[in-house]
């Protein structure tokens, strides 16, 4: 009986997935066009999945090595099921594969259910909270109705009672692991999240590789709505991604806006935006909603805006407006999700169409289109910090070996003081360098972060074509979201330029001996890695080469290098300034008074200013230029500085 | 299009307001923007609920000014209306007669313009020659019925003083009006400039002057004696002008000029010759 009950079974479960399938595909095939090779991707599926994905998921060594075991026995055992079961082959040692498939899909499924006894809060529950028993029912039902097929037991054992058991399990395995993969249930992470990894947008991203610039946004089309409106606005291969979404909360678990209470949860924005394609409520999310925000009032679909201009649609702008794109959510994601992309798709249009940048947004943009700075600074100011310094301005010399970008930081006065204790470094070390001066332009980071991308594109070319005027080898700059915007979002508008951090600079000059420094003679010093300098960039190593170099121990915090937390600096969120329960930097100076240390070594403006803005008592802060500076033994190079400095500057030339 | 909230002119509710636009200068660096002043007046009048509000610039369209003009049409609105006037042009001959054409019952304009002449003379010769009333320093537009607006004029130091207008009526508008929205890059480059001609009358006057900038003034330094915070704030919040001064009510016309002659002979500013 069962010989002609389980085909069926199957077959039925199968050709059901396949009309989800489509149905699934459809719903993604709503977004707009997005360039991928299907093919190459599919082919390069495999190697993402075993490779870069596990990288990600093995930082739990705990889940990854239950899901090797629950999809690994998964997969062979759909595999061979279809054909001992389905297709009726007689073998045995097909049969016997699919013993020890089934065992270690059920041993898997144990340790999904251990994880599930106690959950974590940025697990969500609901619909997960099943899928651990419709794993042991597949494995387990699989596993009893082989065992005839693999000579174990009698054909026909335990009669038609167990039989009809055996099928009821069959129904409910097949229905999570088959039908549910592409009708929505938890499985569905599988499905989509294949295809997700075959055509994801930014490819580069795999085999080691990084891809942290914004796209830019196509401004050719007047009549083109810009940024995304509604979920169809999306790429397709952007919804395909949300619909991968595994709902492991990680992101949540790492996320500064929804530690500090704002009303940012990366998880629910991402299922928010799944609710959004497929079309309906929030209301069965059963994850952390957005603090402060109840579940069940939003709801939308493909083609509704997804922040309404009054009341509520799918997403409150405020949502958007806490995250500090610090990318730790997308570091995290064993999906290899895009959060940030995502938002400030949404930003885009928000800013571009319907021109609602909350706080000081607008005022912030308009400073930028204004005076090209977003304080809204006269530009023939830029230089004043530097008055008595006497550097060399491009628009006099023409070339130079290493140009200076000083960033907006010009115009602070605490940045200030990093940019002068950097001039000395570098004048130390007898490099041949010159500014931009008045002639420089704010980036357009913010700008592009606010979704302002008209003017981000209007500074950025502008800028481009000021640096084609003249000739260096290389841009040094204090600011890694200078860094970050000159180095990766300018290519893309053709200005193609070497560019290093000012601790990378440090540390090759110090490599190269290029700098006497005296020991460290303070109290003990932790390092706070900016966001745009190492998960954007991936630089974690050369600031704290430079700690070494100066006798520092640095006293790592138990959140730093790529899991290092936002100061709340990025992203233009001191801009909107988006309330919630505490302040982001309020949280990394806790962090950091973990440690014990005296001092806090940094290497960006922004988190100087933001982790400054703690009320006192707290550690010290201080720029790694700094503390370069006032380790520089001088004499030594006063002594020989006639001598040396013909030599140096015929080495660089 | 969803993308704009002007009410149709259809919409028999609908007051007509004209708000006369023009082109600002950033004061740091002198790129052409939306005018302050102007921004604030088209903000009232997108504000104004049952308001229809045409957007008047008159003057030339090139590459310099079309970026600020499309910043009004950046906050909503669909359509500006550009009068043709060339560059030495008294503009005020063409806007009368778009006016009288285009019959609103409002106009708003900021109270000087950001850039060239800018005596601020233009809405006190317009409302002259339209024989309307003029209220200036416009702080809010309380409430606009069929024959009449209450609206809130802004004095120094916050104060505010409510007046009753009969329509049609112009109204300058003061810094302390609410803030101009945000101007979006979408709707700015969608939004039409829809040129017309007009009768060209050129300044003649304005030729024979010359022109340079300004210079800075010097400010007489106020020295303040405080001791304690308190006293700093009460200094500086405190009125700049003297007290004193009487307020003259129910007089004759005589009394009043006796009264005028007497302080401007205390003043200095006449002197007692003979």
């Amino acid at each position: 009986m069962l010989n002609i009950i389980l085909p069926v079974l199957i077959f039925a479960a199968l050709a059901l997935a396949v009309v989800g399938a489509v149905r699934r595909i459809s719903l993604w095939r709503q977004g707009r066009p997005s360039p991928v090779s299907l093919l190459a991707g599919l082919a390069a599926m495999p190697r993402r999945y075993l490779v870069d994905l596990h990288h990600v998921v093995g930082r739990d060594s705990y889940i990854s090595n239950t899901h090797v075991a629950t999809a690994g026995g998964f997969v062979a055992a759909a595999v061979l099921a279809i054909l001992v079961h389905g297709l009726q082959l007689e073998s045995r040692i097909l049969a016997w594969a699919l013993l020890a498939a089934t065992t270690s899909m059920f041993v898997g499924a144990l340790f999904v259910a251990k994880r599930r006894v106690n959950p974590p809060s940025r697990l969500s529950k609901g619909p997960w909270m099943r899928l651990p028993k419709s794993l042991m029912a597949f494995s387990l039902a699989f596993f009893l109705i082989t065992l005839p097929a693999a000579g174990i037991l009698p054909h026909g054992f335990g009669g038609w009672v167990l039989a009809l058991l055996l099928v009821a399990l069959v129904v409910w395995g097949l229905g999570e692991m088959f039908f549910g993969m592409t009708w929505g249930g938890p499985m569905k992470h599988a499905f989509a999240g294949a295809l997700h990894l075959a055509w994801h947008r930014r490819a580069e991203r795999f085999g080691g590789g990084r891809s942290t610039g914004l796209k830019p946004l196509n401004l050719d089309d007047p009549n083109a709505t810009l940024g995304v409106e509604k979920p169809a606005d999306f790429t397709w291969n952007q919804l395909l991604g949300f619909d991968a979404c595994v709902q492991c909360g990680r992101c949540e678990a790492v996320c500064p806006a929804f530690a500090a209470g704002q009303p940012l949860n990366p998880k629910k924005l991402i299922q928010d935006m799944v609710v959004g394609l497929a079309g309906g409520s929030d209301a069965h999310y059963a994850g952390s909603p957005y603090p402060g925000k109840p579940v069940g009032e939003h709801q939308g679909d493909a083609h509704s805006p997804i922040v309404a201009r009054e009341g509520k649609a799918l997403v409150d702008a405020e949502t958007l407006w806490s995250c500090t794109t610090c990318r730790a959510c997308v570091e995290e994601c064993p999906m290899m999700i895009e959060h940030v992309d995502a938002i400030v798709d949404m930003r885009r249009f928000l800013t571009l169409e319907r021109g609602e940048t909350p706080n000081k947004g607008a005022e912030v943009i308009d400073n930028l289109i204004a005076t090209d700075n977003p304080g809204g600074f006269a530009p023939t100011a830029r230089m004043n910090w530097a008055a008595d310094l006497n550097l060399p301005v491009l628009a006099e010399v023409k070339r130079t070996d290493v140009l200076l970008w000083l960033g907006d930081g010009a115009f602070d006065m605490r940045n200030q003081r990093t940019l002068r204790a950097f001039v000395k470094v570098l004048r130390a070390a007898g490099i041949n360098f010159a500014v931009l001066g008045n002639e420089e332009r704010d980036s357009g980071d913010v700008a592009r972060r606010l979704g302002d991308e008209a003017t981000f594109q209007s500074l950025a070319r502008r800028n481009i074509a000021t640096l084609a005027k003249y000739s260096f080898r290389s841009i040094v700059t204090c600011d890694p979201h200078s860094f970050h915007v000159l180095k990766n979002e300018y290519g893309e508008l053709g200005g193609e330029y070497v560019v290093h951090h000012h601790t990378t600079f440090i540390g090759k000059l110090h490599e190269d001996k290029k700098l006497n420094l005296r020991g460290w003679k303070g109290g003990k010093v932790t390092y706070h890695d900016p966001c745009y300098l190492g998960r954007y960039n991936g630089e974690y190593e050369a600031p704290r080469a430079v700690l070494r170099a100066l006798g520092i121990e640095v006293a790592e915090m138990e959140r730093s290098g790529f899991r290092s937390r936002c100061c709340g600096g990025g992203g233009g969120a001191p801009i909107t300034d988006i309330p919630g329960k505490q302040r982001i930097p309020d949280m990394r100076m806790e962090d950091i008074r973990e440690t014990g240390a005296e001092l806090v070594a940094v290497g960006c403006p922004q988190c100087t200013a933001m982790l400054e803005g703690v009320v006192e008592p707290r550690p010290e802060i201080r720029d790694i230029a700094e503390l370069v500076a006032d380790a520089l033994i001088e004499q030594a190079d006063a002594v020989d500085a006639t001598a040396k400095k013909p030599q140096v500057e015929e080495a660089l030339a | 299009m969803l993308l704009s909230t002007p009410r149709s002119s259809a919409d028999k509710t609908a007051i007509k307001v004209a708000v006369l636009l023009s082109v600002g200068s950033h004061p740091l660096t002198g790129r052409g923007r939306r005018a302050e002043q102007d921004a604030r007046a088209l903000e009232m009048a997108l504000a104004l609920p049952q308001a229809d509000a045409q957007l008047i610039h008159a003057g030339r369209l090139n590459d310099e000014s079309e970026p600020a003009l499309r910043s009004y049409l950046g906050m909503g609105p669909q359509q500006m209306t550009l009068i043709q006037q060339p560059k030495q042009a008294d503009v005020l001959p063409a806007l009368e007669k778009h006016l009288r054409q285009l019959g609103p019952k409002l106009i708003l304009c900021g109270s000087r313009a950001e850039a060239g002449e800018g005596s601020g003379l233009l809405p006190y010769l317009l409302a002259e020659k339209l024989g309307w009333p003029l209220i200036s320093g416009l702080a809010a537009i309380e409430s606009v019925d069929g024959s009449s607006a209450t609206v809130l004029q802004a004095l120094p130091r916050g104060q505010r003083r409510r007046l009753r207008v009969k329509l049609p009526a112009l109204l300058t508008i003061d810094s302390a009006a609410p803030v101009a929205r945000q101007s979006a890059f979408g709707p700015a480059r969608r939004g039409q400039l829809a040129e017309v001609d007009a009768p060209v009358q050129m300044d003649t006057e304005q030729e024979g002057w010359e022109v340079q900038p300004a210079r800075k003034r010097p400010k007489r330094l106020k020295i303040i004696k405080a001791t304690s915070a308190r006293d700093r704030f009460k200094a500086a919040a405190a009125k700049s002008e003297g007290s004193g001064g009487q307020v003259l009510k129910d007089i004759t016309a005589a009394e009043g000029a006796d009264a005028v002659l007497k302080l401007l002979m205390e003043e200095g500013v006449l002197r007692v010759s003979s």
